[in-house]
Order: structure tokens, then C-alpha cells, then sequence
């Protein structure tokens, strides 16, 4: 899908995508000429559509992970199903809070969950993932549920 | 007056979503991952209840007792069976970059299951919007078994059987993700009512241009556990029948034998009575129309 800015004749460039949590998705598109935006706004129908494909409007903002269709959209998944990998040495550390909010992430996705935030902050330096570092990635990568 | 509007076609620039493309390198992705499998085949059957898994299991811990590197994806989503019938049960599953490490059973048997995925008796169910959830649960299924085959570190194998569920509609998504599928082996018991009901099936086959490996009539008779003699056990001769009509052999004619669901059960493949015998010549005759191709 592309957006156009008739008064432009510009294609609007993808600026970010946000799931507010309640099943509905928002993105956000701008005119690089005028400068002019426009949300796209999906409701929990259309949304749950395209997930079902296991794609993302938008496109990726993280790597696809290992059965990440089946975890992010399973009810009544086994809690120990998945064994993620230790953390290697030198990857980001995890303050109390940072931890805690983990733990309310349904286990049989966490282990999925835990490695992107780790991913995120590795890749930008960040030695100690914060709540607030989690709520910047969730923003940035746009992560529902997460 | 307003201008034109210019198409998608014509408005060049990046499609930023790339829907389609996030498509085709889900499809890349099952391609790349099967490609160290050397042969795909489905168990299917258009009637439910005539054992699929059974032979699928019993089949798939014959070949490898023989050696051969062999993967059992349990496709039956709803009703999971083929994993604790090749003795694997529930236990974390080890997630490493490249994929989720499938649990090994009898001989080695590699196996994926949503049994292995789901809390004890747990359905099948997706988190999803209340309402119109019949629009994308297929979808949800279908993406299921797209990430079975392409998520799961199957490794070098020889053959993945594919343990599908009553009916033909997952047939059809395997396609999508395996247009060069080996082919099927179609299960039947002799009963006249399971010959129309999987007759159907091979029509879908067929017409799918799918190859028809062969047919199994399973319960072909009752093994008495003590005399060893086989008794008839249903009216009928659909196995010799359906292989008649679809120019297909019938690969085998597997007796009930009670120490057979015993094992099976328990997680022992077949066991050691007639219908280990019979699972035995399966082995051999698949082999030999796989090695035909």
C-alpha cells in the first residue's frame, strides 16, 4: 500500500506505526514535500486480517522470529513450551522493574519478548533495559502486546 | 479541477509495507528450510477415525529403525496424536536462532506438534477479536503449518511425513507452501462408507496434480493376540478398490492388533505383533516408490 498527497503528488513516506493494545493499529504516513500526515487507523478486524498473514503494515522492525505467528497469536499455550537461549556475556543487563514487567508477559511468549528488547538495546548501546527503554523500543518497533 | 490521481503502479517509490513481498519471503523461507529434506510426503485420508497417525507414526518409526533420517509434522492441529505415539511428550522446546529444535521419539523420529505447544487439555484457540473469528482462523492455521515447515530446525533429513487431518482443505495449504509435495499415501479402513468418503480425496489429490503414492488399508482384519490368525473386522475392500481406481498401489493391509494400539499409545511405534509385520512391508514399498519418482 502507498499514500499519496494529491496536493503534492508526493508519496508519503512511512513515519511509524503504533498498537495501542486494544487490537487496533495506527500509521502514520508524511508528505515529504508539504509536510502534511495522515494516520491510517485499522480496527480490530482489518488488524487481526493482516496478522493473520504474519505480516506487518509497515514493514518489519524486527527480525522474524521462530514461530512468532504461532506465539503471538496462540490462547492456552503451554507455559514451559520454549526454551529461549541463555543471554550471552556482555548482552544488555535487566533492572528489577525492567524484570518484573516481564514476568506479566504470558510465558509462552517471553522468551520471544525478552530477545527483542535485548536485540533493541544491543543494538543501540544500551547496557541496562529500564521500563522506560522497554516503552521506547514498544513505540519505536511498534510491538503490541509487549 | 482536480488532477488524476496517479495509480500504485505509477506512484514508483517504495511500498514501505511490502505486504506481498513479506509474503514471498514467508514462502522463500519454507523452501530454504526444506530444502536439506529429501522427500515430503502427506498421510491423509478423507475420512476421519481410519488411523492416520497411527500409520503415520508406526511408518515413520519403521524408516528410521532402517535407518533413515525421518520428521513427523503432526498437521492435524485440533487433534494432535502422532508426537506421544512416537513417545515424545511435553517439554520445552530449545529455541536457537535458526529455528525451534523439534524433540526427538522413537529411533530419532523428529517430531512438531501443537501437542507439544498447548497446556493439557487445551483446544486449539487463537487470540483473536470475538467476533468473525471464522474469517481468519484458517489463515491462522494455514500460518500454523507455514511456520511447522520453515520455523522448525528439521535438519538433513530423508523424509518428513505429514500427518494431515480428516478432510482435504489442509491439503491444499500444504501445496501452497510445498508445490513439489512427493506425494500422498492415502489411509482407508475397508468399510464401504470410508471408500466413498476417501475416494473424494483422492479426486482432490488428483486434481491438485498431487502423485498418489499408494494406498493403506488399515484395520484390515482383527490379529488375534492369541492364535495370530486375522479375522475380518469390517465388510468391504476399499484399500483394493480405492488402489484399483486411482491406478495407485496398495501398499499394505495393517490387521487391528490390540498389542499394536497398546504400543502405539504408550509411545512404542507399532509394537512387535501382525501389525508390525505389516507397517514393515509399508516401509519397504514406500521406499521403493519413492526411490521410483
Amino acid at each position: 500500500m502507498k499514500f499519496l498527497c494529491i496536493e503534492c503528488d508526493r508519496q508519503m513516506g512511512f513515519e511509524e506505526r503504533e498498537l495501542p493494545g486494544d487490537g487496533t493499529l495506527a500509521a502514520v504516513f508524511r508528505c515529504p514535500a508539504c509536510g502534511r500526515s495522515v494516520a491510517m487507523l485499522t480496527n480490530p478486524m482489518e488488524t487481526q486480517l493482516v496478522s493473520s498473514l504474519g505480516v506487518q503494515i509497515g514493514g518489519r522492525t524486527v527480525p522474524g522470529q521462530p514461530m512468532e505467528l504461532v506465539r503471538n497469536t496462540l490462547e492456552g499455550g503451554r507455559p514451559d513450551a520454549f526454551a529461549e537461549p541463555e543471554a550471552a556475556a556482555g548482552s544488555p543487563r535487566w533492572d528489577d522493574a525492567a524484570r518484573e514487567r516481564l514476568t506479566r508477559v504470558p510465558s509462552f511468549v517471553r522468551g520471544m519478548v525478552k530477545r527483542v528488547y535485548a536485540d533493541y538495546a544491543a543494538e543501540r548501546g544500551i547496557a541496562l533495559i529500564t521500563p522506560d527503554v522497554m516503552d521506547t523500543a514498544r513505540r519505536e518497533l511498534g510491538l503490541e502486546g509487549m | 479541477m482536480r488532477p488524476r490521481l496517479r495509480t500504485y503502479s505509477e506512484v514508483t517509490g517504495e511500498d514501505r509495507s511490502g505486504l506481498l513481498a513479506q509474503v514471498t519471503a514467508q514462502r522463500e523461507r519454507v523452501t530454504e528450510r526444506l530444502a536439506s529434506v529429501r522427500h515430503v510426503v502427506a498421510v491423509m485420508s478423507g475420512k476421519g477415525g481410519v488411523g492416520k497417525s497411527f500409520v503415520t507414526a508406526a511408518l515413520a518409526a519403521e524408516m528410521a529403525r532402517g535407518g533413515r533420517r525421518v520428521g513427523v509434522l503432526d498437521a492435524d492441529l485440533h487433534g494432535p496424536t502422532a508426537a506421544r505415539m512416537l513417545g515424545v511428550g511435553a517439554g520445552p522446546l530449545a529455541v536457537l536462532e535458526d529455528g525451534v529444535v523439534p524433540p526427538t521419539g522413537i529411533a530419532g523420529v523428529r517430531v512438531m506438534s501443537t501437542d507439544l505447544l498447548l497446556a493439557e487439555d487445551t483446544p486449539l484457540r487463537w487470540r483473536e477479536p470475538e467476533h468473525e473469528g471464522f474469517v481468519w482462523r484458517g489463515t491462522l492455521e494455514a500460518g500454523m503449518l507455514r511456520e511447522f515447515l520453515s520455523d522448525v530446525a528439521w535438519g538433513e533429513l530423508d523424509l518428513l511425513l505429514v500427518d494431515l487431518p480428516p478432510g482435504t482443505e489442509r491439503l491444499a495449504a500444504l501445496l501452497e507452501f510445498i508445490p513439489a509435495l512427493a506425494g500422498v499415501v492415502v489411509v482407508t479402513i475397508p468399510a464401504d462408507a470410508s471408500r466413498r468418503a476417501v475416494r473424494r480425496s483422492l479426486e482432490v489429490a488428483r486434481a491438485a496434480g498431487v502423485s498418489i503414492l499408494g494406498i493403506v488399508e488399515n484395520m484390515a482384519g482383527y490379529a488375534c493376540p492369541s492364535c495370530g490368525t486375522v479375522a475380518p473386522l469390517f465388510a468391504g475392500d476399499a484399500g483394493r478398490e480405492l488402489a484399483d481406481a486411482s491406478g495407485a498401489p496398495c501398499l499394505a493391509a495393517i490387521p487391528f492388533d490390540p498389542a499394536a494400539q497398546v504400543a502405539a499409545d504408550g509411545g512404542g511405534g507399532a509394537g512387535g505383533g501382525a501389525a508390525a509385520a505389516a507397517v514393515r512391508g509399508l516401509a519397504a514399498a514406500l521406499l521403493e516408490r519413492l526411490a521410483a519418482r
